[in-house]
This record gives C-alpha cells, structure tokens and sequence, in this order.
C-alpha cells in the first residue's frame, strides 16, 4: 500500500501540471505586478526604474482616493444588506412552506453574467423607456431621474443591481446553515419557553457565527475589487462619480497605456483585500460554539 | 415517512395558534413573494422586450405585453451579428476549461488526500489562499505574459487562466468529498497489484462522478459569464465569447431594444435551462464554495 501510493514520480506527475498553472497564472502575476508597479512604464516600451514614485503619487491622487472610497462605501453597502439576508434566511428556514422555491427564485440573478445584469438595468434605469421612471410616472411622480447620469444618485443606482444579484447567494448560504442547526436544539429552547425571535438571537445566530464571518468577508472583499458591472453600465462615469478601485486601475492601464501606475493600484489593490480579511478576522475571532 | 407526516400534521399545528401570529405569518409570506417577484421581474421584463419592436418600445407602456411577439429578433440577431459565432466559442472555451479544470483538480485532490508525500501543507495552503486573490491585481502581468509568448488573442490564453483561477475553488468542493470516500476499496486493489493510474481512473474517480457533477457546473456557470478575460486578451471579434461579443453588438445596436433583448436572452438561456434541471446540485456547489471558506 505505502510503497504505490508513495511513488514520488506518481506524486508529481499527479500535482504538477494543476501546481504549475496556480503558480504561473496566480502567483507569478502577482510578484510581477509588484515589480511593474516600481516602473515607469508603457506596457511597451523599455520600463524605467522609479522606486516608490507610482506609491507616493498613488497617495495624492484624489481620484483614485474617491474611487476607494466609493468601493468601500459599497463594502459597507454589501455588509449591512448582509442583516436583511440573514432576517429572510431565518424566516425561510422556519415553517415556510415553498422555502425551497423561493430560495431557488431568489438565486436565480446570481447565475446570470454580470454584463447580461448590467445591460438588463441598462434599460430598467432608462429615462423614458425604463421600468423604474414608469412606475414613478404612474405613481405621479413628473420629474424624469436620469439615474446613471446624475453624478448625486449614480453610486446608488448602481448598488441596487449589485444587491439584486448577490441577495439569493448569501441567503441560500444563511439557509444552509439554518438548515444544519440540529433540530433538537431548537426544540430544547422552544420547550423553555424562548420565543420565536429568542431562538433566533440566542440560539440560531450564535450557532451559524462561522459561515457568517465567511459572509463578512465575501461581501466586504468582494465589494473592495468590485468590477463587471460598473464597467459596462457606467464605465466609472459620469466624470468618476461611480468609479471604483478596479476600475480605476482598469482604466490607468489599458486605456491611458500608463502600466506602471496601474500596477502599483492592483498591488495596493491587493494589499487592501488581504488585510481587511485578516482584518476582519481577527475583529470577528471568538471562541468557536460547538453542537455538541 | 416521518418527514411526509409531519407535513401532514404541519397545516393544522398552524391553525391552531392566535390569530395575531397567522397575522403574521400571511405578512412573511407576502413579504417573501415581493422579494421573489423583484427578483424575478427584470427577467420577464427582458423576455418581454425581446419580443417587442421598437415601434411598441418606444410608444406603448415598458409594461405592455408583446401583442404579436417578434421571434424574428431572435433570427434577426443570431443571424446578422456574430452571435452564433460569440456563441460557439463560449461554449468550446467553457467546456475546453471545465474538463481540463475539473481533471487537475481530481488529480491534485487525489494525491493530496490518498497519497504519501512531505510537502502536501503548503502545496495546499497554496491552492487555498489562491481563492482570495483578486483577479485584477493579476491582469497587467498576465496580458504582458500572453503577449510574450505570443497567445494573446488566442483561445489558450483564456482556457489556461479559466482554469487556474477555477481550481483552488474546485479542489476545495473535492477535498471535502473525498475525506468521506472509504479505503478499503483502494487497499484491496492494492493487494491485488493495481497501479495507482489504475486506482484513480477506475475506482476513485467513477466513485466521486456526483461531487464532479457539482463542480462541473459551477465552473460551467463561472466560466460562461467571465468577462475581464476575454475583454482584456483577445481582440479579435471572431475569437470573442458571448459576454464581451454582446457587449460590442449591443455598442452597435444602442437603439434596436429588440435586438438587444434577443441577444441578451441567448446569452441566459443556457444557464437558466441547467439551473432548472439542476438547481439543487448548483446551490450545493455555491454553498461548498463558500462555507468552507
């Protein structure tokens, strides 16, 4: 038995090839984007060696520090909403009848491309022709909002599909680990006395703590190197009003050809999400609860 | 049985309590339907458009239905633009990605759980963090690498980093599989002389076909919507899959609401169709995904 499944040239032959792209693809890139990011370069041309010239210009520039703010305005955005998705996951969990339908109803935006997404509400924002103004029109309302064009409502605007799509993800995963939470439990609590909210706040939410530091973390990071979308609807516009770190990055190095730069924003870019995870998981560490 | 009783007895366990609470519970029940119909309308919206001319888009209510649905958007579309063409690079890419992806993880997950070697901690702990790096911080590298070795827009460029950025995920949904996967079997075909190909290809991996089934799909749904990718290395229109091939038609077409509802329809289609067959093994793999985590 050992001596099969110790055969080394088995072992490699085995792990190599999947290894090999992980570090070429992920690893690599991202040592070179620190090293580009030290560069005065234009993605063509010979690089020239500047230090930490890109970082120091990184910290003055005004616009990248409002497109970081919008992407953290959106992290705090993802994360609250996370409290609405966790209300719905413990009624859906309970004695809902249909639980399984809706929550497969509610997933449904979630398997759709983010350009699909983005050009669908596209059209929901239109002016004359879209849903939302139709519906105001027909509530009374006169004015016509010109949502992606309005540098005050633009970010909201555009939160509003991010929400739609994420929503049925992180309740199918609350969901999931309701569902996990041995019945007995409950049904100890219930015989107490505790009532229904009792239940979910000493009880439930205690025992799901895990899965929702792993949402934090989704939602929070996932917000910070936000892209897709806002690159179709809005392209960072009008006048950066909805640009976000991504974006930003996207926009320095392939369209104003200044790759140096655009690396030295995907390093920090990287920084950032690596340590607000740790971040957030050394805020969020407590003792583990066990069913037991 | 006891599960079908309990339902049974579920309905008039209800009845009986206050009528506040029954207040209550139709109040849930309306709330979650709204959030279902929000969900879901935007949807029926598009199919709606899709099937509309500009003369009932322009004219008539956004909340009109299609009278005399227009089909021929649909023919319109997948005839006149490339869409046909976005389509069937999308799912070559896509399922190029998927086999190549959904083998190497096999492989790895294999050897990480089965077989005997001293490096297995950090080669784990390598595919694992690699779940947390963001894609973007890769992109400048990695198009200056492609461009080197001569495979930007070239369909390679776009199988081989699907398949890298998919595999951390996807060996994280096998390794829990396989730690539940038994040894006797293998131990027996070691004593009977099997080679370790042997063991893999003909007992271990016919064993896990249901876990592969889940990762095949979520790789499948991840890769058809990819978009930075294809939008950053391949330049070509006729090498460009259907998220960024859209992007460009529909750049075209701004005022045609029909054709461009037709377009984005097609793009969708095949993703709804799975997840109606198998959404239960789609929700198991989104939430393996990031349970875990």
């Amino acid at each position: 038995m050992d001596k099969v499944m110790s055969n080394k040239k088995m072992i490699a032959l085995y792990v190599l090839p999947a290894l090999a792209l992980v570090l070429a693809l992920i690893y690599v890139p991202i040592v070179l984007t620190g090293y580009y990011g030290l560069m005065k370069w234009d993605g063509i041309g010979a690089m020239e060696f500047i230090g930490l010239d890109n970082y120091s210009r990184l910290v003055q520039d005004s616009a990248f520090w409002q497109s970081a703010y919008h992407a953290f305005l959106l992290a705090a955005f993802s994360a609250l909403s996370l409290i609405a998705y966790l209300a719905i996951a413990l009624v859906l969990s309970g004695e809902i009848k249909g639980a399984n339908l809706l929550r497969k109803i509610y997933l449904i935006p979630m398997l759709l491309s983010s350009v699909a997404i983005a050009q669908l509400w596209l059209k929901i924002y239109h002016p004359t022709n879209g849903v939302i103004n139709s519906l105001l029109a027909s509530l009374g309302f006169t004015g016509t909002i010109e949502w992606l064009a309005d540098t005050k409502i633009v970010l909201l605007a555009i939160f509003i599909p991010i929400i739609w799509q994420y929503a049925g993800f992180y309740i199918l995963i609350y969901y999931a680990a309701l569902k996990n939470i041995p019945t007995s439990l409950v049904e100890a609590a219930r015989i107490d006395g505790a009532n229904p909210l009792q239940i979910a706040f000493r009880v439930k939410i205690p025992l799901i703590l895990s899965v929702t530091k792993v949402t934090i973390v989704l939602a929070i990071v996932g917000s910070l190197k936000y892209f897709d979308l806002i690159y179709v609807m809005t392209d960072g516009g009008p006048n950066g009003a909805s640009e976000v770190m991504a974006s930003y990055m996207y926009h320095q190095a392939f369209r104003s050809f200044d790759f140096g730069y655009g690396s030295a924003i995907g390093f920090f870019l990287l920084l950032i999400c690596l340590v607000v995870t740790w971040l957030i998981r050394k805020l969020t560490d407590s003792e583990e609860i066990q069913y037991s | 049985m006891a599960q079908s009783l309990a339902a049974q007895r579920l309905p008039a366990h209800a009845s009986h309590r206050p009528i506040g609470s029954r207040i209550g519970m139709s109040l849930l029940y309306i709330l979650l339907a709204i959030i279902a119909v929000i969900q879901v309308f935007p949807l029926i919206w598009l199919l709606f458009f899709s099937l509309k001319d500009n003369q009932e888009v322009f004219n008539l209510s956004p909340f009109a239905l299609p009278t005399d649905p227009k089909w021929e958007n649909y023919a319109k579309v997948w005839t006149e633009g490339n869409i046909s063409q976005y389509f069937f690079n999308s799912v070559w890419y896509t399922v190029a990605a998927v086999v190549l992806t959904v083998l190497l993880a096999s492989l790895v997950t294999f050897a990480l759980t089965r077989m005997n070697w001293k490096l297995k901690k950090p080669v784990l702990g390598l595919f694992m963090v690699g779940i947390m790096i963001p894609i973007h911080s890769t992109l400048i590298p990695l198009f200056q690498m492609f461009m080197k070795i001569n495979l930007t827009d070239h369909p390679l460029s776009i199988i081989l980093t699907y398949t890298a950025f998919n595999l951390p995920l996807t060996i994280m949904i096998l390794l829990g599989f396989y730690q539940t996967l038994p040894r006797e079997v293998e131990e027996a075909a070691v004593m009977d002389g099997c080679s370790v190909n042997r063991i893999f290809f003909q007992i271990i991996l016919p064993m896990t076909s249901s876990v592969i089934a889940t990762t095949v799909i979520i790789n499948m749904i991840y890769n058809w919507n990819e978009f930075v990718f294809v939008n950053t290395f391949i330049s070509s229109d006729g090498l460009k899959t259907l998220t960024v091939g859209i992007q460009n038609f529909i750049g075209q077409y701004t005022t045609d609401w029909g054709a461009i509802g037709a377009t984005l329809m097609i793009s969708i289609l095949p993703i709804l169709i799975v997840f109606f067959i198998l959404s239960n093994r789609i929700m198991e793999g989104m939430t393996a995904g990031s349970v875990k985590g």
